[in-house]
């Protein structure tokens, strides 16, 4: 059990990797009353291919999630009830790079503990209980295909990525999980939810001692094979396509801007290209840019504008996403800004505003424990701890940020995916 | 942790919550107001204008830089509806000075800020900026237009718009495009110089600050903010019964591939005197939580959907209950919805689904404790409609709940309307 103390934030962490390769990440907050815990495989909607003893396999589209819903199914009863009835509000999500289940309490953290690590470690599927959930997923599906900000998000990966699966949809399609079997089920839930390929975070009020112990107890004692992964052939720099526009019962066109770019190799390099990509971003698009408030005056862009930098399944991408009467006009402006920052610079009085406004961002991240299980998360599968970016904040130069902006956000790296209102016609 | 309430001018009332465990500090400021047709959108729209300059931040640049510079502090506008009630103001969080360098005060920043914002608008010959009205009476307008995006929310919307028609809790807390059009910048300048003076004002804080150095701080910086000497007459009527004898059926038709149900329930005698808990407990076991009657039915055994739940609001007295289905299925999902209504009414539910739906719910109280978003909302509501305990106690009162009172709370329930989004004719 490692401990390291982090006094500049008022925070402690503790790390053990047992020896069935499982990492555990601990932040004990006593003075909560609530506790989290999130059991996460590194295995989502783009691990369709897959090598295990030296053989390539391939599955359905949507297995990851599908597999989500079922493992709540045990032989003597269902998860989320047993959860739920001992005070605890589970759940669980599927994205392309990794499966996650969850939950918090107030009462009973041990109990639901156990159940946790228990549930996602035994698989039970059966014909009739496979089958039946079509239904549902096939609504989850259907329900997913009317959310605009889905449907937005989704056409921009098919315009970024030309091979890798990311650029499907989590869930699959209606006919893709209707070849999901139990015994697809089985075979991937052996495959990638194995301790060697998952991650256990538990953030509040709890015994580190008990969740180590827990862990060694309850989950299987060998290590596993980490499966490699194909995501296709190497992505061109460029996008495949550069626009892409469907109409949908929406009030006002939604929009993306997307760019993708190489992700940093795992460890410290990884958290510095995250954090100097925050800033870059905060100082191109956030709240007190140029960009941001000329455009907001003109009417082009509302406070629904977001950005975000998002790795997934090998990816990385530069995301901009919001509404406006004149989406062509946003890229324009957008395009126009990253020339003259390539050609002029960045306002260097703005950099140090920059940084203590991100110091305080990521400060608020600590107070909400879903936010913080998910970023140790992503730490923990990319080897390193997010909770070093308060002192890796210092390190950043001004430099840094703009060679970033230099590197990842030409405009011939952005592709822009809308969707408009439908047109009536008389 | 401790609640104290004190009224700290004529009213206005500060509550604050003095605690150690957060490293960010919150401080909202409310203005209490009735909803209705004709004022919803001027109210709404107040805050965001007036966060768009001040006396001496006169544009957003100016303010958003120093946002940035006190440690990307926030402040946002909050509007809600709580009932029949309007709240309208301002949300600020901002980092706790003792994980800053040291010389920080931002609860003092903020503050000052937060009633420069309230209090001394950027003008332009004693009226709001033109160009600022305008713009955000655009968005505002873009906003509610854009209810329809998401086809849940927006099937309950159209199902309190058409179900209370007659009553001022159709009005979204936005109010309509249409009260938001004829908006100008003299009709608004009017309106706000009348809601700054009439309206009672809720202020929370939440952080590490001694409440009396909040109290001084907060004081001061309200010195000049005009009080009307009367109190306004703010509350909800409550209907007991359904409309109408049969049920009303309202729908719409979009071009969406799923349909949305959305059913409107009027919770009926137990709003005489509401037992909080008691109406918590009944909505879990219905179908406010994932052991209820309609997860475990209408989605789990029947397989009909993804999502069906149930949600109360206490503040009106109605219950709500939303999912999304084939349009084929409308007949058995409806049915379904309501036969397990009738179940919990014929108290055919065992002890395991009592005891799941009070621990649901007296964990999502615990939980608010955690939170100070959620801890602001409770002590906002609480001074609405109670009950006056904190949400601990409030847990452990839910554990006292019986199967009797959740059945006689389930049989006062009426059926009122229902809604349903369907797709193009064609598709059916």
């Amino acid at each position: 059990m490692q401990t390291k103390k982090y006094e500049n934030i008022g925070e402690t962490l503790i790390t053990e990797r047992l020896d069935n390769g499982l990492t555990i990440n601990i932040i004990p907050k006593p003075e909560y009353s609530k506790a989290f815990a999130m059991f996460t495989t590194n295995y989502g909607g783009a691990d369709r291919r897959f090598k295990l003893g030296g053989e390539w396999l391939q599955t359905p589209a949507g297995v990851a999630h599908y597999l989500e819903h079922k493992m709540f199914d045990m032989p003597d009863g269902n998860a989320l009830n047993v959860l739920s009835a001992n005070g605890a509000s589970p759940n669980a999500f599927t994205s392309s790079g990794q499966t996650s289940y969850y939950f918090e309490s107030t009462t009973g953290f041990e109990d639901n503990f156990k159940t946790l690590l228990t549930f996602v470690s035994t698989p039970y599927f059966t014909v009739e209980s496979v089958q039946k959930e079509q239904g549902i997923i096939g609504q989850e599906i259907r329900m997913v295909e009317d959310n605009p900000a889905f449907v937005v998000y989704n056409n921009l990966l098919r315009l970024l990525y030309a091979n890798n699966p990311v650029r499907d949809s989590v869930a699959g399609t209606v006919e893709s999980i209707a070849e999901i079997t139990d015994k697809t089920l089985y075979h991937c839930h052996e495959v990638f939810y194995n301790p060697s390929n998952m991650t256990l975070v538990v953030v509040g009020n709890v015994d580190p001692k008990f969740v180590i112990s827990a862990a060694k107890e309850i989950l299987p004692k060998e290590p596993g094979e980490v499966p490699e992964r194909d995501y296709g052939e190497a992505e061109a720099e460029f996008p495949t396509e550069t626009f892409k526009s469907i109409q949908m019962e929406v009030s006002a066109p939604l929009f993306i801007i997307g760019s993708k770019f190489k992700p940093a190799p795992k460890g410290i390099e990884r958290l510095r290209q995250v954090t100097i990509g925050k800033i870059a971003l905060q100082m191109l698009l956030g709240r007190s840019s140029d960009f941001y408030t000329r455009l907001y005056a003109e009417g082009l862009l509302n406070s629904n504008f977001e950005y975000e930098l998002d790795y997934t399944a090998g990816t990385a991408m530069i995301l901009a996403s919001g509404e406006s009467r004149d989406v062509s006009s946003v890229k324009n402006e957008l395009e126009k800004e990253l020339e003259n920052v390539s050609k002029n610079g960045m306002n260097t009085e703005l950099f140090e505003n920059a940084k203590k406004a991100f110091y305080g961002s990521e400060l608020r991240i600590l107070g909400s424990f879903s936010s913080l299980a998910q970023v140790v998360t992503e730490g923990a599968l990319a080897d390193y701890t997010p909770l070093d970016v308060y002192t890796e904040i210092e390190k950043i130069t001004s430099d840094d940020v703009l060679n970033f902006i230099k590197e990842n956000l030409t405009p011939k790296k952005l592709a822009l995916s809308v969707v408009e209102p439908i047109s009536k016609q008389a | 942790m401790n609640a104290s309430t004190e009224i700290i001018m004529p009213n206005v009332v500060l509550t604050c919550l003095q605690t150690d465990k957060f490293k960010t500090g919150s401080l909202s400021i409310n203005l209490l107001t009735s909803l209705n047709a004709e004022n919803a959108s001027k109210n709404a729209l107040i805050p965001y204008v007036l966060r768009r300059g001040t006396a001496t931040l006169p544009d957003m640049a100016a303010i958003s830089r120093k946002f940035d510079s006190l440690y990307g502090a926030r402040i946002k506008p909050v509007i809600r509806k709580k009932g029949e009630i309007q709240t309208v103001g301002f949300f600020a969080d901002f980092a706790d000075d003792k994980f800053l360098p040291n010389g920080n005060n931002l609860l003092s920043e903020i503050t000052g800020l937060l009633g420069e914002m309230l209090l001394m608008p950027n003008t332009h010959g004693g009226l709001l900026r033109r160009e600022y009205v305008e713009s955000e009476r655009e968005k505002l307008i873009e906003k509610i237009r854009a209810g329809i995006n998401n086809k849940r929310s927006y099937s309950m919307k159209r199902l309190f718009e058409q179900m209370c028609s007659m009553e001022d809790y159709s009005v979204g807390r936005f109010g309509s495009e249409q009260s938001a059009e004829v908006i100008t910048p003299q009709s608004l300048t009017k309106h706000y110089h009348e809601l700054i003076a009439n309206s009672p004002v809720e202020i929370f804080y939440c952080g590490s600050s001694d409440p009396k150095l909040v109290k001084k701080i907060i004081r001061n910086v309200l010195s000049a903010m005009p009080r009307a000497d009367e109190k306004p007459d703010l509350g909800t009527d409550i209907r007991m019964n359904s409309l109408e004898e049969k049920p009303r059926y309202f729908e719409d038709q979009l071009n969406v591939t799923q349909g949305k149900l959305a059913i409107g329930f009027r919770l009926g005698d137990c709003m005489l005197e509401p037992n909080t808990a008691a109406i918590k407990v009944f909505n879990a076991v219905y179908g406010g939580s994932v052991t209820s009657k309609l997860f475990m039915n209408v989605r789990e055994k029947l397989s009909l959907c993804y999502f069906a739940s149930s949600g109360v609001d206490l503040h009106k007295g109605i219950m709500a209950v939303s999912s999304g289905i084939e349009f084929d299925k409308y007949d058995s999902a409806l049915n379904e919805i309501l036969a397990q209504l009738d179940n919990v009414k014929e108290g055919n539910f065992d002890d395991f689904e009592l005891t799941a739906a009070k621990s649901s719910v007296a964990s999502d109280y615990r939980t608010i404790e955690d939170n100070p978003v959620t801890l602001e909302d409770y002590y906002l509501t609480q001074i609405l409609i109670g009950p006056d305990c904190s949400p601990l106690e409030l847990a452990s009162l839910t554990e006292e709940v019986t199967k009797q009172q959740v059945i006689d709370i389930a049989k006062g329930v009426e059926l009122d309307a229902i809604y349903f989004l369907r797709g193009p004719k064609e598709e059916q």
